[in-house]
């Protein structure tokens, strides 16, 4: 409904989100930093991530991140290096561990689970509400259509 | 006086409110005429006294009566008068009552227009109706007075923040709401079900007209709400899976889904406690949702009510209504019993298929958005579930349901021939999976977004159209006999086809955004020319003036394509000297192509600014999609068969079911 406090959190501040002056010259480099970005979450702001926030910790994050690809760094080892620094709360895509497994796989397991059971109800053994007709129903219907 | 006879009036509605929970539930039980027909004036002059308070409080907010604690809170006499309205419910006091009012509307809708329903059904009912209505009245008069005076009234009021002040935010959340709480009359009607212990093909009429309406206007809601996050926040973002969009994402999930069992049960006889099921779910899902706006017990842009008082109170409501509907459903949905059985390649079985996706989509949602919360209770573990992840373990639900939908919706009741029914799709399918392979062949990424979304959205859109055709025999019959066939076909058809391919077109503005949005984010000086994707962009300075209450600079940006000058756009930085705050507003030029959306950020030490450009295909087909869906809802809802079908149940050698 009304995001009262993004909104606050973007007129209080002048920051910006990515501004010109952290852009990397390599634009490969670049790119891989806003997709890092983009998973990692504004640790004072309210669900966003650091690469589309206006605070200034967000700014902090982006330019360490950049300086840690410039170092030679992987994705992976930037990421890691922050959630050594700020725990695993930072990270907007839940680790897949034992602690997380929850969210991550109560989809597929639901799924099976759901498609079994619909099997089961479709093809289950038919609760005939009409029932057969008897030999005799039979014949005389077989009488009637004249054959 | 208006406050003290706004806060009389829903006094006086909660008992009556009382009144109408036990009267009517007891007479259907003593199969009494009189109490049962107690419920109709009992419902009528709920929705007034609550009316009438809601008329009260919106006076006091017109009229700046600022010895109105929340009016003083959340207006200003300069408001513009829209915004005055609108400020009634742009708070948590007056979007309770707004709630209430929205609730006892539907139930003396079900008064006024219900005289086909049976007594007794009737009658339980509007009992559990107002069961919904006496515990938010509770909570309201307890925890949330709208109308509490303050001893010292203050000369002006503090104002919302001008940004808050917005078309698009005003009509959001009634909207929202109508869809939220119309979700209630199928709870309602769920309850009186189980009750009575019968689910029949009338029963199931009756519930789909509301379920359609909740499910329209949380379309619309929705989108409306999107649209303005769009336009107004973030870098033009659409969908950020924030907890509290979740909330009004779950009840329409919910909602699509028991839309769609409901015809099952309508037609076929069958799928009914799993309705019934789904009609709880929906509402608990509502209740759910409220829960989480109102108690902020879930960290989020949203959370404007950290009162743990409230929460508790929520949480109490919750549980009672949600844990007695699924206790009372343990007990009674055994005696729903089921008279038809179906093949496995039928339609019934495309729409269990329907609703086990979107009931698994909806749990993983659910999950995803609370799990941070039951971590830190049970682990006093910190972590946070965001945008990445949904988006990763939600999109392939919907791929999977926008790659059945077609089959299902064209394969006939009971038992279809898989060969024969698909005849009319094949074209539409070589077409889209063709379409696919072009894009993906044209796009230079190897991400396989656009070419799975495009060739989805041609599969939807045009899966549709070949639903109709068939049914129309195009190509078969002569034009004119096409033509007179396609007249003919029943609302709720085309309602079906239009909701059918505005999903597609949802898909495709969605995959679009996606996939090739450009972004481009420099230092402009005056004169520079720079280039986004196909759009070539002049930057003829910043000029300064003065607005009401605000400074601002405003940049002056030309847009060309091909050398022709296709838009002028001017971004604004404001500043808002009184509450010492910089803001941005950014440029959008919107076209059914394409957005050219510019933001203009800080002045430079070298003199340029900070310029942010994006073009953003499409989008717009994102919201148009939403609106075809609404459309085809409400095309739907105007089918001849709920307007005629209340004489079914009472007249056994009526209509018969089609």
């Amino acid at each position: 409904m009304i995001r009262i406090l993004l909104l606050l959190i973007v007129i209080a501040t002048p920051i910006w989100a990515v501004e010109p002056d952290e852009i990397l010259a390599d634009p490969v480099m670049e790119a891989r930093a806003r997709v890092i970005s983009k998973g990692l979450r504004c640790l004072v702001c309210r669900n966003e991530n650091i690469d589309s926030s206006n605070a200034g910790i967000a700014k902090d994050l982006r330019v360490l991140v950049r300086e840690r690809l410039v170092t030679g760094d992987t994705n992976d080892q930037v990421i890691a290096h922050i959630v050594d620094r700020y725990g695993e709360y930072v990270l907007l895509k839940p680790q897949f561990r034992l602690g997380n497994l929850v969210p991550w796989l109560i989809g597929p397991i639901l799924l099976l689970l759901g498609f079994f059971l619909a099997v089961k109800f479709i093809t289950r053994p038919r609760p005939e509400a009409v029932a057969n007709l008897s030999k005799e129903e039979e014949k005389r219907l077989r009488d009637l259509l004249g054959e | 006086m208006t406050a003290e006879l706004g806060h009389f009036a829903t006094l006086l509605a909660f008992f009556v409110a009382l009144l109408q929970v036990v009267v009517p539930l007891v007479g259907a039980g003593r199969n009494q005429a009189g109490w049962m027909a107690a419920a109709i004036p009992m419902a009528i002059s709920q929705f007034i006294l609550v009316g009438f308070a809601f008329v009260m409080l919106t006076i006091a907010f017109v009229t700046s009566d600022f010895s109105v604690r929340l009016v003083a809170a959340n207006s200003h006499s300069l408001k513009p008068m829209l915004y005055k309205v609108s400020g009634v419910w742009g708070n948590h006091e007056g979007s309770m009552l707004l709630w209430i009012l929205i609730l006892s509307f539907y139930g003396a809708l079900v008064a006024w227009f219900g005289q086909n329903l049976p007594d007794r059904l009737k009658a339980r009912v509007l009992s559990v109706q107002a069961m919904i209505a006496v515990a938010f009245l509770a909570f309201m008069i307890f925890t949330s007075n709208p109308f509490e005076r303050l001893e010292f009234p203050p000369i002006d009021g503090n104002d919302l923040n001008p940004l808050l002040q917005d078309p698009g935010l005003a009509f959001h959340p009634p909207f929202l709401y109508l869809g939220y709480v119309g979700l209630s009359m199928s709870f309602s009607f769920a309850i009186a079900a189980l009750i009575e212990g019968r689910v029949d093909a009338a029963w199931a009429r009756w519930v789909r007209p509301w379920t359609l309406l909740a499910w329209i206007n949380l379309t619309i809601g929705i989108a409306l709400g999107s649209w303005w996050a769009y336009y107004e926040l973030g870098w033009g973002g659409w969908w950020f899976w924030d907890p509290v969009e979740n909330a009004s994402f779950m009840p329409w999930l919910i909602a699509g889904a028991l839309l769609h069992s409901s015809i099952v049960v309508e037609k076929r006889d069958t799928l009914k406690s799993w309705t019934i099921l789904l009609a709880i779910l929906a509402f608990s899902f509502s209740l759910i949702g409220t829960f989480i706006v109102r108690s902020g017990v879930i960290t989020s842009v949203h959370a404007f009510a950290n009162d743990p008082e409230r929460g508790v109170f929520i949480l109490a409501i919750l549980t009672v209504a949600i844990g007695g509907a699924l206790s009372l459903y343990a007990l009674r949905a055994r005696a729903l019993r089921t008279t038809s059985a179906f093949s496995v390649v039928s339609r019934e079985s495309g729409l269990v298929l329907n609703n086990l996706l979107l009931v698994v989509a909806t749990a993983v949602v659910f999950c995803g958005t609370i799990w941070p919360l039951v971590a830190e209770i049970t682990t006093g573990r910190k972590l946070s579930i965001g945008a990445p992840f949904f988006d990763m373990v939600f999109t392939p639900f919907m791929v999977a349901i926008a790659m059945a939908l077609p089959i299902g919706a064209i394969l006939p009741w009971k038992r279809a021939n898989l060969r024969r029914a698909m005849q009319p799709l094949w074209g539409v399918l070589a077409l889209s999976v063709a379409l696919g392979a072009l894009v993906w062949a044209m796009q230079t990424g190897g991400r396989m977004l656009a070419p799975v979304g495009i060739a989805l959205a041609v599969w939807l859109i045009l899966g549709a159209f070949a639903e109709l055709g068939s049914r129309a025999k195009l190509g078969k019959v002569n034009f004119s006999e096409t033509w007179r066939r396609l007249r003919n076909l029943p609302r709720s058809d085309w309602g079906k086809s239009v909701a059918h391919a505005g999903l597609g077109l949802t898909i495709f503005g969605i995959a679009s955004i996606t996939a090739w949005e450009v972004e481009d984010i420099r230092v402009a000086n005056f004169g520079d020319r720079f280039t986004v994707g196909e759009y070539e962009f002049v930057f003829n300075g910043v000029t300064q003036s003065n607005g009401k209450n605000y400074s601002v600079d405003r940049g002056h940006f030309t847009a060309f394509k091909d050398g022709i000058a296709v838009a002028e756009l001017r971004p604004e930085k404001r500043f808002y000297p009184v509450q010492n705050m910089p803001t941005t507003e950014a440029a959008i030029n919107q076209s059914l192509t394409r957005d050219l959306y510019i933001a203009l950020g800080d002045k430079q030490d070298d003199g340029g600014y900070a310029v942010r450009t994006y073009i953003k295909p499409f989008a717009n087909w994102l919201w148009i999609g939403a609106i075809v869906m609404a459309l085809g809802g409400a095309l739907s809802l105007t089918d001849r068969r709920y307007r005629v079908a209340a004489t079914v149940r009472k007249n056994p050698d009526g209509i018969p079911a089609e």
